[in-house]
């Protein structure tokens, strides 16, 4: 039998590393930045796997309402997660790459409040998942946050864009607008990679602790139903 | 038709419950005053600040008292088991949440025109040449935060430590309506008047409501089934 994890974790692995040959080998340093432009390859990957994985969530959430399969529950929380993790590594690097390069650690930048928010929209899903007692309940309730999460992550994205353009400010561009150098794009490829690995590894992970968690629920339910009859 | 008639009776009943204990409106109306207040001591309340900080303030208002307001409306129905008769009875299940939906929907706006009424005459902020507009975009700012809000306040009825479930979860969710809204109202106030602007803004806010009720009513079934 293979140990779908075990290969996963072992291909990310791999791929990180080459993640990190590419950024800080092969790919030149940008002229203005200089090294610290570094940043952008783990901070954009994230930002992506951070995104998608909520549009993941819904589609395991939707998967659930349909198919009432507790697994596809599992599937969303833990992508919740691990997408959680992942959009808090952007939110981390992002300043850390800011404060050199535009002088500030925050601007409230399009870009800047769309992925707070859907971080937001994260921390709400999770929180709801913890406060809810009965499991069957808790599953369908997450499933519809989640939906309106996913809808709204889109709309939130589109109005900062509108309001932007609403009110043009000097906005403090990386300047990557005139495009990749080839061997940048490369290095951004491969982070991808490695991260959206990563990410399927930790997602796996996560379901199987999920998984335990709600046996070791059931288990302990159980053994007080017992304790109770004993005495 | 059935179906209004049914959606009407939901309506009615929060109605009647709100006349004759008249808890929401009033804690409503008391949070909205002593927001005010503590804008006014936070803020320097001189006209200049007043023009560039009156429509968020006035916003945050409305959603600090709308969260309290809605926090109430399925909190209630749980004492008792209020909700499971609700659920038993012969309506269909889009209506209980349309009937809520109007319910709060009503209460909002009728906190939101004295909170308004208030605001102007504390802050001496003219709000009546421009009355019209105003109420155009309160009804549809709103009613997209209502939309949302009934359906979140039913999901977290079923929370331990709901009263902190709704605000987290709602105002990431209604941002992009509360940011509209924001945005109309300060050019509808704007001197001049940025008429371009807030056309902008009101189809938008339109738009977020139809996806929002929709989307709402589709999924407020899987929230009450047992």
């Amino acid at each position: 039998m293979i140990d779908l994890q075990k290969y996963l974790g072992l291909l990310a692995l791999l791929a990180m590393m080459a993640a990190l040959y590419a950024i800080f080998v092969l790919a030149p340093v940008e002229l203005t930045m200089g090294i610290v432009q570094k940043i952008f390859y783990f901070h954009v990957a994230s930002a992506w796997v951070g995104f998608l994985a909520i549009y993941l969530v819904c589609f395991c959430s939707l998967r659930f309402l349909r198919k009432r399969d507790r697994q596809w529950d599992v599937r969303a929380a833990s992508a919740a997660e691990v997408g959680a993790v992942f959009l808090t590594l952007n939110l981390v690097s992002g300043p850390i790459w800011a404060k050199p390069v535009w002088g500030i650690w925050w601007t409230w930048d399009a870009r800047l409040t769309t992925t707070f928010v859907l971080w937001l929209i994260y921390m709400g899903y999770l929180m709801l998942r913890r406060l809810v007692e009965s499991p069957e309940q808790r599953a369908r309730l997450s499933a519809v946050v989640s939906i309106f999460g996913a809808v709204n992550a889109l709309v939130v994205y589109m109005a900062n864009r509108w309001w932007r353009t609403q009110h043009p400010q000097p906005v403090i561009a990386g300047g990557e607008d005139s495009g990749l150098h080839p061997d940048m794009w490369l290095a951004l490829s491969v982070t991808l990679l490695a991260l959206a690995l990563l990410f399927f590894c930790l997602w796996k992970m996560g379901c199987d602790l999920e998984r335990s968690r709600e046996s070791v629920e059931s288990l302990r339910r159980i053994a007080q139903r017992h304790l109770r009859e004993v005495r | 038709m059935k179906f209004w008639s049914q959606t009407a009776a939901i309506l009615m009943k929060d109605i009647l419950t709100e006349y004759r204990t008249r808890d929401v409106l009033t804690s409503m109306l008391l949070f909205g005053l002593l927001v005010i207040l503590m804008f006014h001591f936070a803020f320097e309340s001189d006209l200049e600040g007043i023009r560039k900080f009156g429509p968020g303030l006035l916003w945050m208002t409305f959603i600090f008292a709308g969260l309290l307001g809605m926090n109430r409306s399925f909190a209630g129905e749980k004492e008792n088991d209020a909700l499971e008769g609700l659920m038993l009875s012969p309506v269909s299940w889009s209506s209980i949440y349309l009937g809520k939906m109007l319910a709060n929907l009503l209460f909002l706006l009728l906190a939101e025109a004295i909170i308004l009424c208030l605001f102007s005459f504390l802050f001496n902020y003219g709000i009546w040449p421009r009355i019209g507009w105003m109420a155009a975009i309160t009804f549809l700012g709103t009613l997209g935060f209502a939309s949302v809000g009934t359906l979140l306040a039913a999901v977290s009825a079923n929370t331990r430590m709901s009263e902190v479930m709704l605000p987290v979860l709602l105002v990431p969710l209604v941002l992009p309506v509360i940011l509209s809204a924001v945005l109309a109202t300060a050019a509808n106030f704007a001197q001049p008047p940025e008429e371009q602007v807030m056309f902008f803004w009101i189809p938008v806010l339109a738009a977020y409501d139809i996806i929002f009720v929709t989307l709402s009513l589709m999924t407020f079934d899987y929230v009450l089934e047992k």
